[in-house]
């Protein structure tokens, strides 16, 4: 289980455009950090990056447990959640099955399960097809597996941006709880999270 | 386990549900099939010597169809990072994916074969060989395949490049199918042809994950 993350001097190309570098920060236990920074300064790259798709062009991204240093692809196998505009629900699909289908696959019990359906008040939008969603709704279903199955790492692009008030709170609420049971948000945002967070601004 | 079943049900339920992918192979096949003797005239003989080899060739042509959605519409929604996510590695994901996709498009263009061939005038004691050749090189077709449809990601005309990539691979079990029928059909030995279009498939089921996953990987980052 990931204790703490700590980026090193990383730097980021994409094509052949340097996003940033020199970037350094660590996130413990119970933290959670803001990234801000203006369009395409490399903030969904920098988690991306974390997540384990980007290779950095330079610098290091390294995990830490209870017990001493873990290796990244054992570090990264369950032990985080990445969620970002781009969801991986299928519009033809039933929200349900959708729901169930992303929670079993990262590993969530039933008790999980009957969570975050109350928690994200899923159950109104159950018999849906997602292409009938609204993006708030679509954003809920895509966050419950964050609270179905628990992985330490929440690693966030924009997550409140198409709720409604009512759901931003509950949704900061359930970061609290993460929080508060050990866990760690790294979030790309551009409106302040309704938590109390470090800030790191990307690409500066 | 239990990993690979959510996955395969998942993947079995896409193939399956609105658009309806096997039905279209099947039907497509069934277009070629038709095609055929308006091609090349409807002599019972003629058609009969050609039987065997243009079942093959319909069902490599079917068996491309739905290869283009295999990782693309996973790729293209964001649904590839939670899969490269999950509690196996990307190799296995991408078997799974071969393996639904076998079972929902391999095997009933596997049981349309014989129908087809027969159709077409070959001789009725070769359909269980028939059965058992496309339901085998349908494996092949389905991890060669992804083969191609994990290289093309991320690519325009996606689905042409895949033939592309692919048809060269589908040489060998056309040959070796093919082969097989026409052999058993003329009174000689089919089991080499058979037994190597086993070889064939198992091999491309042995290798193509690795395959798979790494392109994946390389159109995630």
């Amino acid at each position: 289980m990931i204790r703490q993350v700590q980026v090193e001097n990383l730097a980021i190309v994409r094509g052949d455009r340097l996003l940033f570098e020199g970037l350094n920060f660590s996130l413990q236990s119970g933290q959670a950090m803001s990234l801000t920074g203006r369009n395409g300064a490399g903030k969904t790259s920098l988690l991306r990056a974390i997540a384990g798709f980007l290779r950095p062009a330079e610098g290091n991204i390294h995990f830490k447990g209870a017990s001493g240093p873990l290796e990244p692809e054992e570090a990264r196998a369950g032990g985080l959640h990445m969620a970002g505009h781009q969801d991986g629900l299928k519009s033809n699909r039933v929200a349900e099955d959708e729901f169930l289908f992303q929670a079993r696959w990262t590993g969530a019990t039933p008790g999980g399960i009957a969570k975050a359906r109350e928690a994200l008040d899923l159950d109104v939008i159950a018999d849906l097809e997602v292409r009938k969603l609204s993006a708030g709704q679509r954003r809920r279903l895509s966050l419950a597996r964050l609270i179905a199955s628990p992985r330490p790492l929440w690693l966030l692009d924009e997550p409140l941006a198409p709720l409604d008030a009512a759901h931003r709170t509950a949704f900061g609420l359930m970061m609290q709880a993460h929080l508060a049971g050990g866990g760690m948000i790294l979030a790309a945002v551009h409106d302040p999270l309704p938590i109390g967070t470090l800030s790191l601004e990307v690409g500066g | 386990m239990s990993g690979f079943w959510t996955l395969f049900r998942r993947e079995l339920a896409m193939a399956w549900g609105k658009g309806g992918g096997p039905i279209v192979a099947v039907a497509f096949y069934a277009c070629v099939a038709t095609l055929l003797p308006l091609a090349v005239g409807s002599s019972p003989q003629r058609l009969a010597a050609v039987a065997p080899g243009s079942a093959w060739l319909a069902l490599a042509l079917a068996s491309l169809l739905s290869l283009e959605r295999l990782f693309e519409r996973d790729y293209e929604d964001g649904a590839l990072d939670l899969l490269t996510l999950g509690p196996v590695p990307l190799e296995i994901v991408s078997a799974t994916k071969c393996l639904a996709q076998w079972v929902s498009t391999g095997l009933p263009l596997a049981l349309f074969t014989p129908i087809a061939a027969t159709a077409l005038g070959a001789d009725t004691r070769l359909i269980p060989l028939t059965l058992a050749s496309a339901a085998l090189g349908g494996l092949g077709f389905a991890f060669v395949g992804g083969i191609g449809a994990a290289l093309s990601l991320g690519s325009r005309r996606g689905g042409v490049l895949i033939a592309v990539i692919v048809l060269p691979l589908f040489v060998p079990p056309i040959i070796l199918g093919g082969g097989a029928m026409a052999a058993m059909a003329g009174g000689l030995n089919w089991q080499p042809g058979f037994l190597l279009l086993g070889a064939y498939s198992l091999a491309a089921v042995a290798l193509g994950p690795f395959a798979m996953a790494a392109a994946c990987r390389n159109a995630l980052s």
